[in-house]
């Protein structure tokens, strides 16, 4: 089948204003580092993420009663928010995950209390009340001495009990 | 493992315990809406100008009991799910309007046009992009489901819940889904060889943050703008959010704001304390990332009639994280039989796929069930089976088959067979 020349320059011509499917407009923004510093951080088990800042168990205990216990019980051990301590264990015929039997990394709990906690206000603590909250329930854990104090050094070096009861699914470990 | 006292599925549906009386009371309020509006509907609609025009279009009244079931925790309103009702729909696309809700503090209010993107960590050129940006951006759309991974969570349970099916099995949804590829805008940032996952975060009152293997990200994710051809709904995250084909609803963040490459895991709490699954020997499952092979009978279910002996359609969905749904097989003897339903086209890979298979009531009683099969071979486990293999409070990943009885009165509970 033979077609007009001048057909054909026309489709050519149209042909040309479009671009390969693989090109893509680019339109994404540089970050300056000072732009970066601002965003929210993660928080890695190594500690990486974690701001300077410190917290004691006894200033912890204050804060807990203050702006926790009404959702998580006194001492973490019931309420409406869930328990966050567990007397029971991980096996047997009531297996009873909470903090202190089962989560693997210290680093998560400064990192989901800083997020997430207190419901009613989230955000609200300043990094040395996450510091201090977090102390008394690791000491609630069993973790912590009643004098103890965190920081972004000693927090990341608190081994939890199970750090190693994972097994990955869909996942490689390095 | 409960989650809070009203926000976990089980905790909250063991209140709403309705037993037989309680269905009968279910199914009386979705007849009362039609009674209701009768009153209003003119008696010859020929003989009467019709209603208006509208912005936007509304469900008829008479379908009011048509509605996501909402469970939250007592002391945050945010806090909780809502199911959508599978036993009210057809065909595989869920309105958007009843797409289910998993949101831990509450719908965020985000305004879109100062809304960014951020990519950064691992990669050569950190990167911010707006809305506006993102739309520009070559388009794919995907027709897939999203499941939470606690969806069906009260099976775990030692009696059988008395609900409606959507109750019980509806923290999955179906939709067409479209946007930017997320490899797209990963290569424009450029990954570092070293990067091996994606931390994704949202702007949501909790900074829900959770981790992603970059493998998955280059394959088949999609930074959605738009659910069944609109733009997002802001309960499903307005204005961006992510889409991880067949993967744990807990991935597919919503509100979508950052992504920060890294070799390793963030190990947040979604990945951690929850989203794993703890094994009777206390040994947990961790980054249990697909939604396996799982089916159930949507109609009849519990809180449907079977009003007379005779012909009727046993309608179901089926879906697998691992690819297309390759065969659903029927049993209405407890699983002693099984007949292959016919599947309805489309059949896409990790999708819901509808089932049907014409049956015959002769009145006496019976236990329906489906089970379904997809294009890698997983068959969908008995309960038992399943729950032999994992115990009872791994919580997540519940996928058995559902079981249906129909007593000789023609109403439908739910039991384990
Ligand atoms: C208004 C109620 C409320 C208050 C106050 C509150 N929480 Fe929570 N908390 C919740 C709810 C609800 C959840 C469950 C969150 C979810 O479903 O994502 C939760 C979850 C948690 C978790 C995760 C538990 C787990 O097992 O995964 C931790 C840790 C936590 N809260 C710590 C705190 C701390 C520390 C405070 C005080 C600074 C606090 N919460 C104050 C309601 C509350």
């Amino acid at each position: 089948m033979s077609m007009p020349s001048a057909a054909t320059g026309a489709a050519l011509a149209c042909l040309l204003a479009f671009a390969a499917h693989a090109e893509t407009p680019r339109l994404g923004q540089p970050i300056s580092a000072a732009e970066l510093a601002r965003l929210p951080r993660s928080v890695f088990p190594d500690g990486r993420g974690l701001p300077p800042g410190r917290g004691t168990v006894a200033d912890g205990e204050t804060l807990y009663d203050q702006r926790c216990a009404s959702c998580h019980g006194p001492k973490g051990i019931d309420g409406s928010g869930g328990h966050l301590i567990s007397d029971g264990a991980i096996t047997g015929p009531d297996q009873d995950p909470a903090i202190n039997n089962y989560w693997p990394y210290a680093t998560t709990l400064w990192d989901f209390t800083r997020r997430a906690m207190p419901m009613n206000a989230p955000g609200s603590l300043t990094a040395d009340e996450t510091y201090a909250v977090t102390a008394w329930l690791l000491h609630l854990s069993g973790l912590l001495d009643a004098d103890g104090v965190l920081d972004e050094k000693t927090l990341p070096a608190i081994r939890m009990p199970n750090r190693d009861g994972f097994d990955w699914i869909d996942a490689r470990r390095p | 493992m409960s989650e809070g006292d009203e926000t976990s599925a089980s905790g909250p549906l063991d209140r709403r315990l309705f037993l037989r009386r309680g269905l009968r009371w279910s199914a009386a309020i979705a007849a009362a809406p039609s009674i209701a509006i009768a009153a209003d509907i003119p008696s010859d609609p020929t003989r009467t100008p019709g209603q208006p025009f509208s912005n936007y279009g509304q469900p008829s009244p008479q379908e009011k009991a048509t509605i996501r079931w909402i469970s939250a925790n007592r002391a945050v309103a945010g806090n909780g799910v809502s199911w959508t009702p599978l036993h009210d729909l057809e065909g595989i696309i869920t309105p958007s309007g009843l797409h289910f809700e998993r949101h831990h503090n509450g719908v965020p209010q985000i305004d879109a046009a100062a809304h960014r993107l951020s990519v950064h960590g691992l990669v050569q050129r950190p990167l911010s992009f707006t809305i506006e940006a993102l739309k520009r951006y070559p388009q794919r759309s995907r027709i897939g489901f999203v499941e939470c991974g606690g969806n069906s969570n009260s099976s775990w349970n030692l009696e059988p819940l008395q609900t409606r099916a959507g109750y019980l099995h509806g923290l999955a949804s179906n939709s067409e889904w479209t946007g930017v590829p997320l490899s797209i805008v990963l290569d424009e940032a450029g990954v570092d060889p070293a990067a091996r996952w994606l931390v994704l975060e949202a702007s949501d009152a909790i900074g829900m943050n959770i981790s992603l293997p970059l493998a998955k990200a280059r394959k088949d994710c999609l930074l959605a703008l738009y659910q069944n051809g609109e733009r997002l709904r802001p309960e499903q995250g307005y204005p961006l959010r992510l889409i991880v084909p067949g993967w744990e609803g807990v991935l597919n963040v919503k509100w979508l704001s950052r992504i920060e490459l890294s070799s390793e895991p963030v190990m947040s709490r979604n990945e951690t304390s929850r989203y794993t699954e703890l094994q009777p020997d206390g040994r947990a499952r961790q980054f249990t990332f697909v939604m396996d092979v799982k089916s159930l009978i949507t109609s009849p279910s519990p809180g449907h009639l079977l009003s007379e002996k005779g012909l009727y359609e046993i309608r179901g969905l089926a879906w697998s994280g691992r690819g297309k749904v390759k065969r659903v097989d029927v049993s209405a003897d407890a699983g002693k039989t099984w007949k292959p339903a016919q599947l309805q086209g489309p059949v896409l890979p990790m999708s819901f796929t509808r089932f049907r298979i014409p049956w015959r009531w002769d009145g006496a009683a019976a236990i329906l069930q489906s089970r379904a099969v997809d294009e890698t071979g997983t068959v969908q486990p008995t309960r038992a089976a399943l729950v032999a293999k994992r115990g009872r409070a791994g919580y997540f990943h519940y996928n058995a088959i559902v079981s249906w009885q129909v007593g000789e009165d023609g109403e439908l509970s739910h039991v384990y067979a």
